[in-house]
């Protein structure tokens, strides 16, 4: 039991991370307001981008920018995953912005913001 | 006949013939929804829907813990964190940081790795983002062909309001302090290569100063020098800019042709070759992009 | 005592994003997110990559969070206007 938890203290990025995503998706998929379900989809994202960066993450080296002098690539954490998330979180942002503007034109026609409202509206009027 | 199609594809978009159009005042929204409420309240005790909707739950609540707790299984199996001989730490990392000086130029191995060695993904990510700013131009624009008279009051009545009413504390502090988050923006932006940061951060920053101009001065201050002609010239100009410089390689085999621009001295501004110059793309397209976002929300036109 | 400190924050986010999901009104979900998304700053700082910590507090919690007021605003959903 000992071992399981300092075993969790050593994987507490990737730990989080996965609590984050579950809470984000669960979020997601059960709430009614469309707004909540939005801000669900945002912590799922930045979950991903959590675990993705700390998988570059090693113990006791510097950021990746030139200093001292020192090209070793011993002396510098890995730079490829932070490069994979910068892209990420733009277009996660690009994404939100979207799915507001949806959600705006979605408020125009049909005056409500709620998930379930809305289906019945739509079939209401498809029949 | 092309008019004709072009016609039923925008009103195919916009959802709704134009003359159906109704403004909601609050005292009618509040009526609307109570006769809604009613309305779908005596819907609801439709046995169908009420057992799919709890079908759903169930289901999306057993799905969501079946996909968490196999990726809590999976993570015990990773390699430690922090540990310097995770598979992640191979011989690409090796090259881009011993070889990343002198092929490059750039100080900031990442803003070395997303610009020249992996430039064409950053071309995706512009592309994505003039995608999304196009997308809500599509769907947010108010222009003469879709706008209907009651409209056209309230906004003016919202103009109106706004003129007036303006924060005298907001305006003398963003007066002030405007110009130094432009700068440092743009700062942020040519020192992408040799310090933290680079064209997305030195955008967004800039961005958000211009929206908090727009904001506090009102969207028709920001119209002076910002209007759709200089969106649409900066941002095409900035992508095809980007594009000359760097989607060929997809014909070349990722490597790309030499372009005469000297390295120069590591750790000046004027160096690193090409890097420079698709910075300042980057910057220019994001924050375009943001402050195109924050125009068509609040006002409905860049 | 680093990893204390990234505990406690990794805590924090947690309990962040728990709250926006309960919350009653809607811009109280708002705020809490863009708080999330500070911590979220920080944390990059910490795992020592300085480019993703600027532009994660450029974009999350400026950009985003001014998006999401203003569709509040174009829905009525933000209390002690004359909107709802």
């Amino acid at each position: 039991m000992k071992e399981l938890f300092k075993l969790a203290v050593v994987y507490r990025f990737e730990l989080g991370a996965i609590l984050l995503f579950g809470i984000g998706f669960m979020n997601l998929l059960l709430q009614k307001n469309l707004i909540r379900k939005i801000i669900g989809f945002n912590v799922m994202d930045s979950s991903v981008f959590l675990f993705l960066a700390s998988q570059g993450y090693i113990e006791g080296r510097i950021a990746p920018v030139l200093t001292n002098g020192s090209m070793q690539a011993a002396t510098y954490v890995n730079p490829i995953p932070a490069g994979l998330v910068l892209t990420g979180i733009v277009v996660s942002v690009s994404v939100s912005a979207f799915f507001l503007a949806l959600v705006q034109r979605l408020y125009l026609k049909y005056g409500t913001v709620e998930f379930d409202e809305i289906m019945l509206l739509a079939k209401k009027e498809a029949e | 006949m092309k008019n004709e199609w072009f016609r039923a594809l925008v009103r195919w978009i916009d959802g709704e013939p134009a003359h159906d159009r109704r403004i909601r005042t609050p005292e009618g929204q509040r009526v609307r929804r109570a006769r809604r409420a009613q309305r779908t309240g005596e819907q609801f005790s439709d046995q169908a829907a009420k057992r799919f909707a709890w079908g759903y739950r169930i289901s999306a609540v057993v799905i969501c813990l079946s996909i968490v707790c196999t990726l809590l299984y999976t993570v015990f199996q990773l390699p430690l964190f922090g540990a310097a001989d995770s598979p992640a730490n191979n011989e690409v990392v090796e090259r881009y940081i011993e070889k990343g000086v002198e092929e490059t130029g750039a100080v900031n191995f990442v803003t070395g790795m997303i610009l020249d060695y992996r430039a064409f993904d950053t071309f995706g990510e512009s592309s994505v983002l003039f995608l999304a700013v196009t997308s809500v131009l599509i769907l947010l624009l108010r222009d003469k062909n879709n706008i209907s008279e009651e409209e056209d009051l309230l906004t003016a009545h919202e103009f109106f309001i706004e003129r007036e009413m303006q924060d005298l504390i907001l305006q003398k502090v963003v007066a002030v302090v405007m110009p130094c988050i432009l700068l440092f923006g743009i700062y942020v932006v040519l020192n992408g290569h040799i310090s933290p940061g680079g064209g997305f951060s030195g955008g967004a920053i800039m961005g958000g100063g211009l929206i908090l101009y727009g904001a506090s001065f009102g969207i028709l201050a920001v119209r002076r020098f910002f209007n759709r002609r200089t969106f649409t010239a900066i941002t095409t100009a900035a992508l095809l800019t980007y594009a000359a410089s760097k989607a060929y390689s997809f014909f070349t085999g990722a490597n790309g042709l030499e372009t005469g621009i000297p390295l120069g001295t590591p750790g000046a501004i004027l160096s690193s070759g090409l890097i420079l110059v698709l910075d300042i793309c980057v910057g220019a397209v994001v924050t375009c992009t943001m402050y195109g976002f924050y125009a068509l929300f609040a006002r409905g036109r860049l | 005592m680093t990893t204390v400190f990234e505990l406690l924050l990794i805590l924090s986010l947690v309990v962040c994003a728990v709250a926006a999901s309960f919350s009653k009104r809607l811009l109280t979900a708002v705020v809490i997110y863009m708080a999330y998304s500070l911590v979220m700053t920080v944390i990059w700082a910490l795992l020592q990559s300085p480019d993703l910590a600027i532009t994660e507090a450029a974009v999350g919690a400026g950009v985003t969070g001014i998006l999401f007021v203003l569709t509040l605003k174009k829905i009525h959903a933000l209390k002690g206007t004359k909107d709802e």
